[in-house]
């Protein structure tokens, strides 16, 4: 059960991710973008990391995407106007591709050891719970010092987008 | 909850420095909001009394070593080194910075939060040892430096530089950051001392392909921020377009915190792949000398020229790393002190003589300097004899204990290369102490303003320091000794 669910969400990542590179329109590609989180999400649910999938939900499919898609509608972007393929991508795009996949998979059938800790079920820590005790005890100052680099963002982005320096 | 977990007195004491600062940056932001430009003279001097007691705290945490915040932090000698230094950095440029700001008429509490906010994530970053601690120092440090570099919103130099900065900076972060991901799927931590645990056991030792691959992502993401070649690239447009402070900052503060973390990261976590990542520093070392010296040769902009002279200068850093050994890595932090002294005071006087807009950067600029203001040109005379690496400065015993650790560990033709480069260096800075001290003056030197109080303190500070380390260098070097061999 656990494989064909693993399998099902990983086509539906692969086929999307590809169909955001593949798509002329940039609201096409986001939205297929959209589909890579969401079966992400689904996929680390399987894994049992159920807070990272709900924040994978929240944050990526939903915030992060809703600003892409503002962005888009905001630069009024249409679709991409196709110009010639240059003759090397076209040559040398898919035998590169397979030969990088090759070597991928090679590098991990001889590298990585098998990982017989990581199988579906196995990991039970990944709740709400578990990731609030971390963050408030033995991660607590990482914690806080990131609402210091927040701080700096907001900062910069008034420093460089506000309108005058008061002169 | 664990009681083990709440931050006990001791945890603030030894993180004091980096509270000090956050607090008097967030009241600096909240003053500018209110007060605005009514308070202007008084940020600057706000910030440096925080940096001042920073600097005490530091010293003071120094009393109270060990690890705070369950492990995250490590308070030793070593941490308390750089703390000090970039501190320190932190007081020269905002003194620097006064008459520069006043005369671009952008004086704003922003400006000094975003040096102490980037000051703060530096004294994070050398104090780190975690990997997610020393990722979140490094962004901190990284973010207010991009700012920063366009703080001049007019100035389309300092946009193209911010820019520039910020698009190859988070490609390099993203680097360090997939190299941090893998090293903990590899050894299942993200602390150091754990790391190197887990590298240096015999059973439980992951292939050391996959190591080899993490560190050098690592590598490529830490060479970015410290202007090692080939990562150098951004270099020379970021210093030239940034304001002259700004430059005197970030060339000396955030690439000593990144050289801290490379040391820290390589001479513990990687340690006991040692063998395996030399050759790689060691070709960056040779590359960062040769192109940066030479590069420089050819430059009429001051500031593109000590842009590559940065890089070299990162070079002969990495030379003392490629000998991965204690008296390499203590050289490496007495040259960085050294380094960051004489820089910053050069890059002072850069932002001293450039005029509104940086209208007198060329180094024709600095014609005559000698005839109409001797103090000045003799305070930058100080600082280019050091960066040469002449007797009685401190560049010259920073190069020399440098060399001789990288000759005990066998680097002879890396030693020999070394110091080929430097006396090619000795070409382009003698170029400027010619031009201050044997041209008539010209237009950029008659007009200069005379020196201000925080200008003059921003010059004669790091040339005493400068001078400190070329008399008395042993001082320094004991405690750099002490400290590096902690960190093994």
């Amino acid at each position: 059960m656990d494989v064909i669910l693993f399998l099902v969400f990983a086509i539906i990542a692969v086929v999307c991710g590809i169909n955001v590179v593949v798509q002329r329109h940039p609201i096409t590609s986001a939205l297929s973008l959209i589909g890579v989180m969401g079966s992400l999400a689904v996929l680390y649910l399987l894994l049992g990391a159920e807070f990272i999938a709900m924040a994978q939900v929240i944050v990526y499919a939903g915030a992060i995407m809703v600003l892409f898609v503002f962005v888009i509608m905001l630069l009024n972007a249409g679709a991409e106007e196709t110009r010639g393929k240059s003759l090397v991508a076209q040559l040398l795009g898919l035998p590169l591709l397979i030969l990088f996949l090759a070597f991928a998979s090679y590098f991990v059938q001889r590298f990585v050891p098998s990982s017989t800790i990581v199988h579906f079920g196995a990991f039970k820590s990944g709740t709400a719970q578990n990731i609030g005790i971390a963050l408030f005890t033995r991660y607590l100052l990482p914690f806080e010092v990131t609402s210091v680099l927040i701080l700096i963002a907001i900062l910069g982005a008034i420093v460089l987008a506000r309108k005058e320096l008061d002169r | 909850m664990p009681a083990d977990f709440v931050p006990k007195t001791i945890d603030l004491i030894r993180f004091l420095p980096e509270i000090i600062l956050t607090v008097t940056g967030t009241l600096l932001m909240v003053l500018d909001a209110f007060a605005g430009r009514r308070w202007s003279g008084v940020y600057g001097n706000f910030s440096l009394l925080a940096l001042a007691g920073s600097l005490a705290a530091a010293v003071y945490a120094f009393g109270v070593p060990g690890p705070a915040f369950s492990g995250m932090l490590m308070n030793d000698g070593f941490a308390t080194f750089f703390r000090v230094l970039v501190i320190a950095v932190g007081i020269l440029v905002v003194l620097a910075s006064f008459r520069y700001l006043h005369r671009e008429g952008v004086e704003t509490g922003e400006y000094h939060a975003l040096i102490l906010f980037s000051v703060v994530g530096q004294c994070v970053m050398v104090t780190a040892n975690e990997l997610i601690m020393i990722f979140i120092g490094l962004e901190i440090s990284s973010i207010a430096t991009y700012i920063l570099a366009g703080y001049l919103r007019e100035d389309r130099r300092g946009n193209e530089a911010s820019l520039k900065y910020f698009l190859l900076g988070s490609f390099a972060t993203a680097f360090l950051l997939y190299g941090i991901a893998w090293i903990y799927g590899l050894t299942g931590s993200t602390n150091l001392a754990a790391i190197r645990g887990v590298l240096s056991s015999r059973d439980l030792a992951p292939s050391g392909m996959l190591v080899g691959f993490s560190a050098a992502l690592m590598f490529v993401g830490l060479g970015f921020k410290v202007s090692g070649a080939p990562f150098q690239i951004w270099a020379p447009d970021v210093y030239q377009g940034a304001p002259a402070p700004v430059t005197a900052f970030m060339s000396a503060g955030p690439k000593a915190a990144a050289f801290a973390v490379f040391l820290r990261i390589f001479m513990t976590a990687f340690e006991p792949v040692g063998a395996g990542w030399e050759p790689l520093v060691w070709l960056s070392a040779l590359l960062s000398m040769t192109i940066g010296n030479f590069a420089a040769l050819t430059q009429s902009n001051i500031k593109r020229l000590l842009a590559y002279s940065s890089i070299a200068h990162a070079g002969y850093v990495m030379v003392a790393l490629a000998a991965r050994s204690e008296t390499g890595t203590a050289a490496a932090m007495f040259y960085l002190a050294a380094y960051a002294l004489m820089n910053v005071g050069a890059f002072a006087a850069v932002a001293h003589l450039a005029g509104k807009g940086e209208r007198f950067v060329s180094i024709d600029d600095f014609a005559g300097l000698a005839v109409v203001q001797p103090a000045t040109a003799a305070l930058l005379a100080i600082f280019l004899l050091s960066l040469i690496g002449v007797p009685l400065t401190g560049g010259f015993f920073g190069k020399f204990y440098i060399f001789k650790a990288a000759l005990q560990s066998n680097l002879l033709w890396l030693t020999m290369l070394g110091l080929l480069n430097s006396a090619v260096a000795a070409y382009y800075y003698l170029r400027i102490l010619v031009m201050m001290y044997m041209r008539e003056p010209g237009e950029a030197a008659s007009v200069a303003e005379p020196l201000s109080i925080g200008m003059k303190t921003a010059l004669v500070l790091p040339a005493l320091g400068t001078l400190f380390l070329g008399i008395f260098p042993s001082a320094v070097l004991n405690f750099a000794s002490k400290s590096a061999a902690l960190i093994r």
